[in-house]
């Protein structure tokens, strides 16, 4: 087995006579009898470094990863390339192993990274203040909505259905605790419709769930729902990826009052879904009902200029059974990344960034929506992902184009009944003119296939 | 007084470092038409002007985080006995291992026949930990302690409600983590604290007076957070089981007992774990964590989806692993995808290093460190001005009361703790818990050297000498950090929480 311990035999004798015991056992007298573990753990014996690598190493060989097939796979992650100097700030032990910054003397580095990332979501969802980012984006929105509930008590919950179903499925477990009911607002032509959400607002709806781009990929008229809902007093919620919040619009000038997303595609790997980090913005009037911590700038007693973690009193540790949130920590390494990777990509690369991704994009819809067999499911303006579908079964379709090396994206019907044929597909600055053309082929070569091979049993 | 470079240093944000024209990325090639943006998505749902973001060229990018993280205090710089937050050696095969393009690059909505490698992990660590827990079901979803504590109590609240029992509230110790009660009243509930015994363990005729029909659970933290393990835990959950509520165990100081007494066999019905304490996921400066939940038989209906099972394969095949999201009972999704899964490839390799043996060892090592350090505090010179709160063997942490020092030599935990950094350590938790007057809560881990702590109690020992001469010294430190004592009132008074542009 291995072991990161240090004390030998002569170090054990020494320290228990100093403590004035006779062996470890006795240190754990105070364990009722009834309650010890007398056995062994049930688990396999512990093995030397090289071997739990190589242990490791194949099952990770086992899954299919973007480094083995052309993917498009998004759907609220996507693979983004994330620049080598991330994995060197990352991996520095001051950044890697430090707690969360109790004594602020000795954390200046983790609280600056801090109040840029505050900074940097700030400029990006337009919005005045940010925390330091939470766990994730579905729980970010979970967040969002609890915060409604403390600002106006208002107990209806209004989500379009274009919101992430990870997050709408998220919002249904949290509003068991604090007392809401969530509704759906359904979707038309792609977007949140917005006579159905008019028909449904009312003076008891506490807040108004958006997402932008939504999850079909759409571009959604942010301004004129939110304009809908701020008729009724209800508090406007955003989730939102940061890639495109580089070129659209940001909801905070849009009267959007809280913007929340996924962090992930701001240099954070794929990870098989996580960690990565939520980030969450918000009018001026709610820091003090912020969840999370936020770091705010200050003076030491020398004068020099410092940060500390500020408004503490709104946290659990202070403020205990009244505190705004449960929660106690950022993601600090991940909004680390995300900062790094937003002054990497800088002021002009951002938007660069997202044009290549709006072109591409459009590039690869048209293409696809050539083929035969293949039409639009919405004909909205967007950005990186779209949702196009077949006259064949998406799920058998998407199996004969992994076999070729390509994941074209993901089956919509899984998570929206309504399209049993959508396929949505994603692209990133990885995905070249190469891979739009190989996918295109491999596409209608599967439809096709497809198509052959029902006729055939049909017959 | 003379300043340190890093003091001369004033601190510079990457906003400032910004100047128009310089740049780090290179954009790829477009390849495609160069159509213009307004053609795509219509002008007034773009941006006017762009984000103010920093233009800085690479090399300056990597210099201004390299030197900013010389402003950090680091676990492997130095001793860093936090307690209760169990800052144990981070092993650098985990970095290497969760790097792997098989886990890193991986898609969490992957067809599963083709994630069998990540589902079989996330299989086997469920199954270790449960193991370690003593509870036969767990879903590794929770993204942190708090959330771990989050879903708890939501199954709590299922499994009564699914039983038609609409209770009203919840009971934590006084001594418990302020995540306890916070999480009580997001899950609707109201919370009613429960006292603390002589002994420091929980006050059992307080107990016994609230716990009532209307009580869902009782949330506990054992060994608590005064590093006590509880000798009434069996009598505690047969009073909560007696008015059928559920026992929750918060696993924060899960590293004391591991191998040695397991929660499921104490009579918990949920535990959560802290895979970034007892099972070294890096604190990365506050976060990635994650927060496991296992639970007993009665609670499993209401587990979150989805959740990771196993099929035993036909034949001599092998088994395969699924996400199963067909759970009518669960309480949902507290999150996207899968949970944080870099964190259970990092656990996993530590539990597959150690294994049972391994990780017996390293809360007995871990309970030895904290009587050892504890014993060279009681020594003369230290014990007459920071006594032990509990005068008993303790686990894998301790609490000392500064009280008498304050009292005798003028000096706050407070500052004691502002003067260890000058020794170059990372002080202790300080006025935590609540209950003990000037707290000082000390874990120093398995992975610490004997000659380490000797060193740390001697450094201890040197400022109580020095407070006893001139309090003022310690009354005004720290004065060789990258900055002094901050004005925390008032950055809270007047928040300034991002840069202005």
């Amino acid at each position: 087995m291995s072991s990161y311990t240090a004390a030998t035999e002569q170090d054990i004798v020494e320290m228990l006579a100093k403590i004035g015991c006779d062996s470890i056992e006795d240190l754990f007298a105070a364990i009722p009898e009834g309650v010890r573990f007398d056995s062994r753990l049930d688990l396999p014996e512990g093995k030397p470094e090289q071997e739990v690598y190589a242990e490791l190493k194949e099952l990770s060989a086992r899954n299919t990863s973007a480094d083995d097939e052309v993917t498009f796979l998004g759907a609220g992650m996507y693979d983004h390339y994330v620049p080598s100097l991330i994995d060197a700030l990352t991996s520095r032990a001051e950044f890697l192993t430090p707690y969360t910054p109790y004594q602020p003397e000795v954390s200046q580095g983790g609280l600056q990274v801090m109040f840029e990332y505050q900074t940097a979501i700030s400029e990006l969802t337009g919005l005045p203040v940010s925390n330091a980012s939470l766990y994730e984006g579905p729980s970010a929105v979970g967040s969002a909505a609890y915060l409604a509930k403390l600002v106006n008590g208002r107990s209806r919950h209004l989500v379009s259905r274009g919101v992430h179903p990870h997050s709408r499925a998220t919002l249904e477990t949290l509003a068991v605790g604090n007392g809401t009911t969530v509704e759906e607002i359904p979707l038309k032509d792609g977007v949140t419709d917005i006579e159905a959400l008019q028909a449904m607002l009312g003076d008891d709806v506490g807040a108004v769930i958006l997402q932008q781009p939504n999850f079909l990929g759409s571009v959604e008229d942010i301004e004129q729902l939110t304009a809908a809902a701020k008729e009724h007093g209800a508090l406007v919620i955003a989730s939102c990826d940061p890639i495109p919040l580089g070129i659209l619009q940001p909801p905070g000038e849009q009267g959007v009052d809280v913007v929340v997303g996924e962090g992930q595609t701001l240099g954070n790997r794929l990870d098989y879904g996580g960690p990565s980090f939520g980030f969450f913005a918000a009018a001026q009037e709610h820091i003090r009902k912020m969840p999370g911590r936020i770091a705010g700038e200050t003076t030491d007693a020398d004068g020099r200029r410092g940060w500390v973690l500020t408004l503490q009193t709104r946290e659990q540790h202070i403020r205990r059974e009244k505190a705004t949130s449960n929660i106690c920590t950022a993601q600090a390494l991940n909004a680390l990344a995300g900062v790094v990777y937003l002054a990497w990509l800088g002021r002009r690369g951002l938007v660069e960034l997202g044009e290549l991704l709006v072109r591409r994009t459009d590039f690869a819809r048209s293409q696809l929506l050539a083929l035969d067999g293949v039409t639009a499911l919405h004909e909205q303006p967007v950005v990186r992902e779209f949702a196009i579908q077949l006259d064949v079964p998406v799920a058998a379709v998407i199996e004969r184009c992994q076999a070729e090396g390509v994941n074209p994206g993901f089956e919509l019907g899984r998570e929206y009944p309504e399209y049993p044929n959508g396929l949505l597909i994603a692209l990133t600055e990885r995905r070249g003119r190469a891979d739009i053309d190989l996918l295109v082929e491999v596409l209608s070569s599967a439809i096709t296939a497809e198509r052959a091979s029902r006729t055939a049993v049909a017959a | 007084m003379s300043q340190t470079p890093q003091q001369l240093d004033h601190a510079v944000t990457i906003f400032e470092k910004s100047k128009s024209g310089r740049r780090a990325f290179t954009p790829p090639a477009a390849e495609v038409p160069d159509r213009p943006i307004t053609e795509l998505i219509p002008e007034r749902m773009l941006r006017v002007s762009p984000a103010k973001l920093p233009e800085v060229s690479e090399p300056e990018i990597v210099r201004h985080y390299t030197r900013i993280s010389k402003r950090n205090f680091d676990l492997d710089s130095g001793f860093y006995p936090l307690g209760s937050c169990t800052m144990k050696h981070n092993p650098r095969l985990h970095e290497r291992v969760a790097a792997l393009p098989g886990n890193s690059r991986l898609h969490p909505l992957q067809d599963e026949r083709r994630a069998q490698g990540a589902l079989e992990l996330m299989w086997n660590l469920q199954h270790a930990l449960g193991e370690v827990a003593g509870l036969p079901h767990v879903s590794l979803q929770p993204s942190a302690g708090s959330h771990g504590e989050l879903a708890g109590v939501l199954l709590t609240r299922a499994y009564h409600e699914d039983r038609g029992d609409r209770r009203t509230k919840v009971l934590t110790p006084d001594t418990a983590h302020g995540t306890n009660p916070a999480t009580v009243t997001m899950c609707g509930y109201e919370v009613v604290k429960v006292g603390t015994n002589p002994d420091g363990g929980v006050d059992l005729d307080d107990l016994r007076e609230k716990a009532d029909d209307q009580v869902a659970c009782l949330m506990l933290t054992n060994p608590n957070t005064l590093g006590l393990f509880d000798t009434n835990i069996e009598e505690i959950a047969e009073i909560v089981h007696g008015v059928g509520a559920t026992l929750y165990y918060d696993g924060a100081n899960l590293n004391a007992v591991m191998g040695i007494s397991r929660p499921g066999d104490m009579g918990f019905d949920i535990v959560h774990f802290n895979l970034h304490k007892s099972f070294t996921q890096p604190h990365g400066g506050g976060g990635p964590g994650a927060g496991p939940i296992a639970v007993s038989e009665r609670i499993e209906p209401y587990l979150p989806r989805p959740q990771v099972v196993r099929l035993e394969g036909n034949g001599g095949e092998q088994p395969t692993f699924t996400l199963d999201d067909d759970r009518p009972k669960s309480i949902g999704r507290l999150r996207g995808f899968q949970g944080n899964y870099g964190v259970f490839v990092r656990s996993y390799a530590y539990i597959r290093s150690l294994g049972a043996e391994g990780l017996r060892e390293a809360s007995e090592l871990a309970v030895l460190n904290a009587n050892y350090l504890l014993a060279r505090l009681s020594e003369k010179g230290v014990v007459e001005y920071l006594p032990v709160a509990y005068d008993r063997v303790c686990m894998h942490e301790f609490v000392l009361s500064g009280a008498p020092m304050k009292r005798d030599l003028g000096i706050r935990t407070l500052d004691l703790a502002k003067r260890l950094l000058d020794h170059g350590y990372h002080p202790p938790t300080v006025y935590f818990p609540l209950l003990v007057d000037e707290a000082l809560l000390i874990e120093p881990t398995e992975t610490e050297t004997k000659e380490t702590l000797d060193a740390f109690a001697d450094a201890i020992a040197e400022i109580l000498v020095e407070a006893a001469n001139d309090p003022s010294v310690a009354q005004a430190a720290p004065y060789s950090t990258p900055v002094r004592r901050l004005d925390e009132a008032g950055a809270a008074k007047q928040p300034v929480v991002r840069q202005p542009l």
